[in-house]
């Protein structure tokens, strides 16, 4: 009996050896394909351009030319490029975090007319393509003499966001115990006072989530640019690199590959500090996939 | 504190409707209004000018996108071939990374960000990365296929080729699939231990285990998954945009995305009702793609607590 255990228990071990083993197999061939891109972003960047072109596979550059990320700066705007990034994406997303917490918690914790129809109006407009409200809002904006300025960027995020922020914020508010709030408006707070109070302090993992995940989609955006912005000194970075593309890709693509990865490094820093809040933040928020 | 029911604290609704209101805002003027005026705009003629010169001409955008233009059917046959594939291949990619991931293997946090990576940066600096690494003849690619052995002539031309340029931006796509790959991971994580050990006291080997237990159990977030992917997938845009010349698809528009057809539509040959009524047959699609999916859960997908 006890032999026999002993014997099905190594059968088993053996098994899950096998499958660490398959599973270790897998990680590894796929991690080639994956890490390689990025890898020899890095590695091009600090090659000359006769060693690109003398056959571009990975390297560790005998003599690293890390002057290629000084000489990009004269050949494209990119401080410009880069300011104008950090302020486009960093008005957005203060606007949304200061808006979509707020919307949220009205639609937790407060009791009005129309709020559950109200909310699953703006559940549904999730699954609304953007094509669809694009044009007419374009013409709005333009109505407005917003073409061409930074305000069809920003303004959104000052209202509220967008659904997908405020869903997450409501899920986070829901969970909160009443007990808590109801203390509070006993000691005479209003619900501003409550929001701001209790509300906001207790709702920093998502902030930090949504806040992280807002930042990387804000950094990458490319339509809404390339739609509302026609002048290239305000052009963000992730539209500028791509207006040189043609002309440096051919003459210069060791500094066109430095201009890449000085528009990844923001978005790399930010992953690696904050790697644990990014992925469980994507796995809280199931969405964005 | 006590509440009753269907009676509202007059405070507490202006507070309510207050604290809504940047939604509410943008709801109306940057959602409900734009969604009724570019359905209007789907009957009319219009460059984009004056208000005055709207013109309209009933269901003509309509009937001209269904029997004359040529390049709609071009750019949904397109559309279609790279949703159709990068869809099924980036959910089996990312289950398959998933599954390998959850396998308590050490490296976990290495792994899982050489994989995760790409997502979070793929944006436009990626995609003229891309432009080189697919580049036929010093791409590395390419590079990497003459070093294997591969003859010269079978190598492919990737983005300069009429065969390739689809299959290279699914490719491209794939490599993103990080995201996806996360989101199965957490609902693996999800699986009930007892489930897999009831499943060895019945003899199921870890084959059986992985069909009977782990795909099961799988299926809402595989659902769920899919109707993301396939509402991304249609809209496919930036990559196409900036890798095969703007809004030309090029090479011989193999790669004229629906998208961007209408981008060019809209923003270079200023046909604004033509575009609006495109925006709406594209939504028709992916509403009928996700109704489609939507009833076919039944069949496929568990959901627990379901007798």
């Amino acid at each position: 009996m006890n032999r026999d255990r002993r014997r099905a228990q190594s059968r088993l071990s053996g098994l899950r050896l096998k499958r660490k083993a398959l599973a270790y197999a897998i990680l590894v061939a796929f991690s080639i394909p994956f890490g390689f891109p990025l890898a020899w972003n890095l590695s091009t960047s600090l090659q000359t351009i006769q060693e690109v072109y003398a056959g571009s596979m990975i390297r560790i550059p005998a003599d690293p030319q890390w002057g290629n990320y000084v000489k990009v700066f004269e050949f494209l705007p990119l401080g410009r490029f880069l300011a104008n990034t950090f302020c486009i994406t960093g008005l957005g997303l203060l606007g949304e975090l200061m808006t979509a917490p707020l919307v949220a918690f009205a639609f937790a914790r407060l009791r009005f007319p129309f709020r559950d129809t109200l909310f699953v109006v703006m559940l549904s407009t999730l699954m609304l393509p953007p094509i669809v409200t694009m044009i007419p809002t374009y013409i709005f904006y333009s109505k407005l003499g917003f073409v061409d300025t930074w305000i069809p960027l920003i303004l959104p995020g000052w209202l509220g966001g967008g659904a997908f922020s405020i869903f997450i914020f409501r899920q986070f508010f829901l969970s909160v115990p009443v007990d808590l709030e109801d203390a509070a408006r006993i000691d005479g707070c209003s619900h501003f006072g409550v929001y701001l109070r209790i509300f906001l302090p207790l709702a920093f993992p998502a902030l930090a989530t949504i806040g992280v995940l807002s930042f990387a989609g804000r950094w990458n955006d490319f339509e809404s640019p390339l739609i509302y912005l026609q002048t290239i000194e305000k052009f963000p970075i992730a539209l500028g690199i791509t207006i040189f593309k043609e002309a440096y890709s051919v003459i210069a693509p060791h500094y066109l590959m430095a201009a890449s990865v000085i528009s990844l490094a923001p978005l790399l820093i930010l992953f690696f500090a904050i790697q644990k809040v990014f992925v469980e933040g994507i796995i809280l928020s199931g969405i964005k996939g | 504190m006590m509440r009753i029911r269907g009676i509202y604290n007059p405070q507490e609704v202006r507070s309510g409707f207050l604290f809504i209101s940047p939604w509410l805002i943008s709801f109306l003027f940057l959602t409900l209004g734009p969604l009724l005026f570019s359905f209007f705009l789907s009957f009319c003629n219009w460059d984009g000018g004056p208000l005055d010169r709207i013109q309209w001409v009933g269901v003509r955008n309509y009937s001209k996108l269904f029997f004359e233009d040529e390049r709609i059917y071009k750019s949904l046959y397109n559309t279609a071939y790279y949703a159709f594939l990068s869809v099924p291949l980036g959910v089996v990619l990312a289950l398959l990374l998933a599954v390998a991931l959850n396998q308590e293997v050490r490296g976990i946090v290495l792994f899982r960000a050489i994989f995760y990576l790409p997502k979070v940066v793929g944006g436009p600096a990626t995609a003229i990365l891309w432009l080189w690494l697919f580049n036929p003849v010093f791409g590395p690619i390419n590079t990497m296929l003459d070093l294997l052995g591969v003859p010269g002539e079978w190598h492919p031309g990737w983005l300069s080729s009429e065969a390739w340029s689809k299959p290279s931006l699914i490719l491209m796509s794939l490599w993103g699939v990080g995201g996806s790959m996360l989101i199965y991971l957490a609902g693996l994580q999800n699986v009930p231990r007892q489930l897999y050990e009831a499943a060895e006291l019945d003899g199921a080997g870890e084959i059986r285990k992985f069909f009977a237990v782990t795909i099961p159990m799988m299926t809402p977030t595989i659902f769920f998954n899919l109707i993301m992917s396939v509402i991304g997938s249609f809209q496919v845009f930036s990559n196409a945009y900036i890798m095969t010349n703007r809004t030309q698809g090029m090479p011989n528009e193999t790669t004229l995305f629906y998208m961007l057809y209408l981008f060019r539509k809209a923003f270079e040959e200023f046909e604004m009702g033509y575009a609006c009524a495109m925006a709406w047959v594209l939504f028709s699609i992916i509403l009928f793609f996700t109704l489609l999916i939507l009833k076919s859960t039944p069949f496929w997908v568990y959901y627990e607590g379901e007798r």
